[in-house]
């Protein structure tokens, strides 16, 4: 399965190989060109009959994770975070290091051994470290080396109703549904992008939109969901099994009014559920798309996903086929030229 | 079976404490080839005997190591159907957050304790721990059908699934006391191939994680000359203090302290020493923290040694171990019980 195989994929940002090659695996019969640029960005194109405007899908390659910075005389291993993780969430978890996945956990401090108001403080990233079982720096070193990337280790489970936990859902779900699309449309020219480290500062973004230029772009996401009980209903920014979250705004993009309310319209004519992503916190690609060259208009569609940008992110297979479907609609309205 | 194996086996099982039966099976089935009896007392305590050389007035050496493991507890059901927990013996609140879990219902539930975005968080909040009463367990059903399968009380373990690392060493959850239960193991398939005039109990004990229980109870029926508790020690790291941790790969820990009868543990170093197996000594002054502490007040008193297994991170669902030290645990301790007999066994005992 596709979403297995994408989520179970090595892709820390700045190393996204893994993904590419099976994203480019699955693609190549389908598109009528595909490349790869300077800063391993995957750009695919489709030729249709439509040309009135040039529409660009986008969807990030890269996951958060952590790069190794040293290595200490027992053969533990310091490391950094790459991408926006909570230090809390990396105590007593499991990790693959490096290009052979040597694996390892991150153990934490006896809790025998601390005083009562250590429990209350967050770990640093400092006090952390990861062991992968060897004694010395030297046995350490024949595996590992400084700068390795350091990958969640989680498998993709199905549970409860329609439910799917997988590390790097974000965006992986974008890559998956984006993926699809490109097999499945005929008759509809439209780039398909498929983008490197945009959890570090969206990097690959600017210069794939400053090749391709489009005129419009949809940026297909994973997209924060925290809808725990007996929170205020409007600080839940998206709820799982409400369908695809559209974004009003957030940190790098004021998204167009226009554009969004044509997606509302596309959507409620086909009797798909949606619903607004409510919060201005967290960016996405679109922030580097929608200023590149002259600018370009923007949209986000994302899957909500409970316990984003952990090793045990939730979200639901409504959702991600209902964001499809949505998807494949705003597709039909572009090739007649609506939007 | 291999010991390996056997541990894997008990480390991806689960016995939170007061619902270990879950692992009676596989623990009985394990030892049988080796023993002479097995029974279950009133408390849900393994007892398996191998008889010594001498059947008719056998001196007794009890084995202990606990089965139990530490866990968390369904406390209630939300109107979304998340669950509200808490812990069952000492859980550092930190290293649960963003674990997989299955929830023992009436069936297996897979889920997962869920955190906030950190897009969502305040700058304050990042550095505090999160407590258990602010974290769900997402089982990802709704209320009504979360109701058919779990009820409040039900058992809740960490998902974790038992791996080699590099060496020897291996990772998994609850190797505290597992490590123990797997020691035992090897050492009663190494005294299939000796001579021991003790009649030797080894004991899978119940709650000692929340209180040495099943150790009080199942020594004070079998009323031991001698009790010995295998449990794990705190591995070093950099962050311990060196006193307080035991190194990896050197040996089973023999502690030293008021709760160890002197005597066994200078004849228990002599033993290790005659036989090249490797040990290092772990003090503590006061009671220790295991079943041997159980087994020292028990009755009119049981002369009492605690071994440990040298382990990393304690508690969390990543605890470390290195199988050679488990081994030469399990060989010290076989070698150690041979060398007691009916003649020596006074004299040891005398202050």
């Amino acid at each position: 399965m596709l979403l297995k195989r994408l989520t179970e994929a090595s892709g820390v940002s700045g190393n996204e190989k893994e993904v590419r090659d099976i994203i480019i695996d699955e693609i190549r019969d389908h598109v009528d060109d595909v490349k790869v640029d300077r800063l391993g960005n995957v750009i695919a194109f489709k030729k249709g009959k439509n040309n009135h405007k040039k529409l660009m899908v986008t969807a990030h390659m890269d996951e958060v994770g952590l790069m190794v910075t040293d290595i200490d005389n027992m053969g533990l291993l310091k490391f950094t975070t790459v991408g926006g993780i909570d230090k809390r969430i990396l105590v007593s978890k499991q990790v693959l290091v490096g290009k052979n996945k040597i694996f390892g956990v991150i153990g934490a401090k006896p809790i025998h051994l601390q005083k009562r108001e250590e429990w209350q403080k967050a770990l640093n990233i400092d006090q952390l470290y990861i062991d992968i079982g060897v004694n010395t720096k030297e046995e350490a070193e024949k595996l590992v080396s400084i700068g390795d990337y350091v990958l969640f280790h989680g498998q993709y489970i199905e549970f409860g109703e329609n439910l799917v936990k997988a590390k790097a859902l974000d965006n992986r779900v974008g890559c998956s549904l984006l993926v699809e699309l490109l097999k499945e449309i005929e008759d509809t020219s439209f780039y398909g992008v498929f983008t490197v480290m945009e959890e570090i500062g969206l990097v690959g973004a600017g210069p794939a939109a400053y090749s391709v230029d489009p005129d419009i772009s949809i940026i297909l996401e994973g997209t924060l969901c925290y809808d725990i009980p007996k929170l205020d209903k409007h600080l839940i920014p998206t709820y799982l099994n409400m369908g695809p979250a559209i974004s009003l705004v957030d940190r790098t993009t004021l998204y167009n009014m226009d554009f969004r309310n044509k997606i509302v319209k596309i959507a409620r004519k086909n009797n798909l559920p949606y619903q607004y992503r409510k919060t201005s916190m967290g960016g996405n690609d679109s922030g580097k798309i929608l200023t590149t060259k002259e600018g370009s208009i923007t949209a986000t569609l994302s899957v909500p996903c409970r316990n984003i940008h952990s090793p045990t992110s939730v979200m639901s297979k409504n959702d991600y086929n209902n964001t499809y479907k949505l998807l494949k609609a705003i597709l039909t309205e572009y090739k007649k030229g609506e939007l | 079976m291999d010991t390996k194996e056997f541990l894997k086996l008990l480390s991806n099982g689960s016995s939170v404490s007061g619902h270990e039966s879950r692992l009676n099976d596989e623990i009985i089935s394990t030892f049988k080839t080796y023993a002479d009896n097995i029974w279950i007392d009133k408390l849900g305590n393994i007892i398996i005997l191998k008889r010594g050389t001498n059947d008719q007035s056998n001196f007794k050496i009890m084995v202990a190591a606990h089965m139990d493991e530490i866990g968390l507890m369904v406390k209630y059901i939300e109107d979304n159907g998340f669950l509200r927990f808490t812990n069952i013996g000492g859980i550092d609140p930190r290293t649960i957050l963003g674990q997989e879990v299955i929830v023992h219902g009436n069936k297996d539930l897979f889920g997962v304790i869920g955190s906030k975005p950190p897009h969502l968080q305040e700058p304050s909040e990042i550095n505090k721990a999160i407590k258990i009463e602010d974290m769900i367990i997402d089982i990802g059903y709704p209320k009504k059908e979360v109701e058919k399968h779990v009820s409040i009380g039900d058992p809740i373990t960490i998902k974790r699934n038992f791996t080699s690392l590099q060496g020897n060493k291996v990772m998994g959850k609850s190797l505290d006391d597992k490590a123990g239960i797997a020691a035992m193991y090897e050492c009663i398939k190494e005294l299939s191939k000796i001579n021991h005039e003790a009649d030797i109990y080894f004991v899978s004990t119940v709650q000692e994680e929340v209180g040495m229980r099943g150790a009080f109870t199942s020594t004070y029926k079998i009323n031991p000359d001698i009790g010995i508790a295998i449990d794990v020690g705190f591995g070093s790291t950099p962050e311990l203090p060196k006193g307080d941790t035991i190194d990896m790969g050197k040996g089973p820990g023999i502690t030293i302290g008021g709760n160890i009868h002197p005597g066994l543990r200078g004849k228990i170093v002599a033993v290790a020493k005659d036989y090249n197996i490797p040990f290092q000594f772990e003090v503590t002054p006061g009671p220790t923290g295991t079943d041997g502490r159980a087994m020292q007040i028990t009755r009119e008193g049981i002369p009492t040694l605690c071994l440990s297994i040298p382990l990393r991170y304690m508690h969390t669902s990543v605890e470390v171990i290195d199988m050679m030290d488990l081994k030469n645990t399990a060989k010290l301790l076989a070698f150690f019980m041979a060398s007691i007999s009916s003649e020596n066994l006074e004299g040891l005992l005398c202050y």
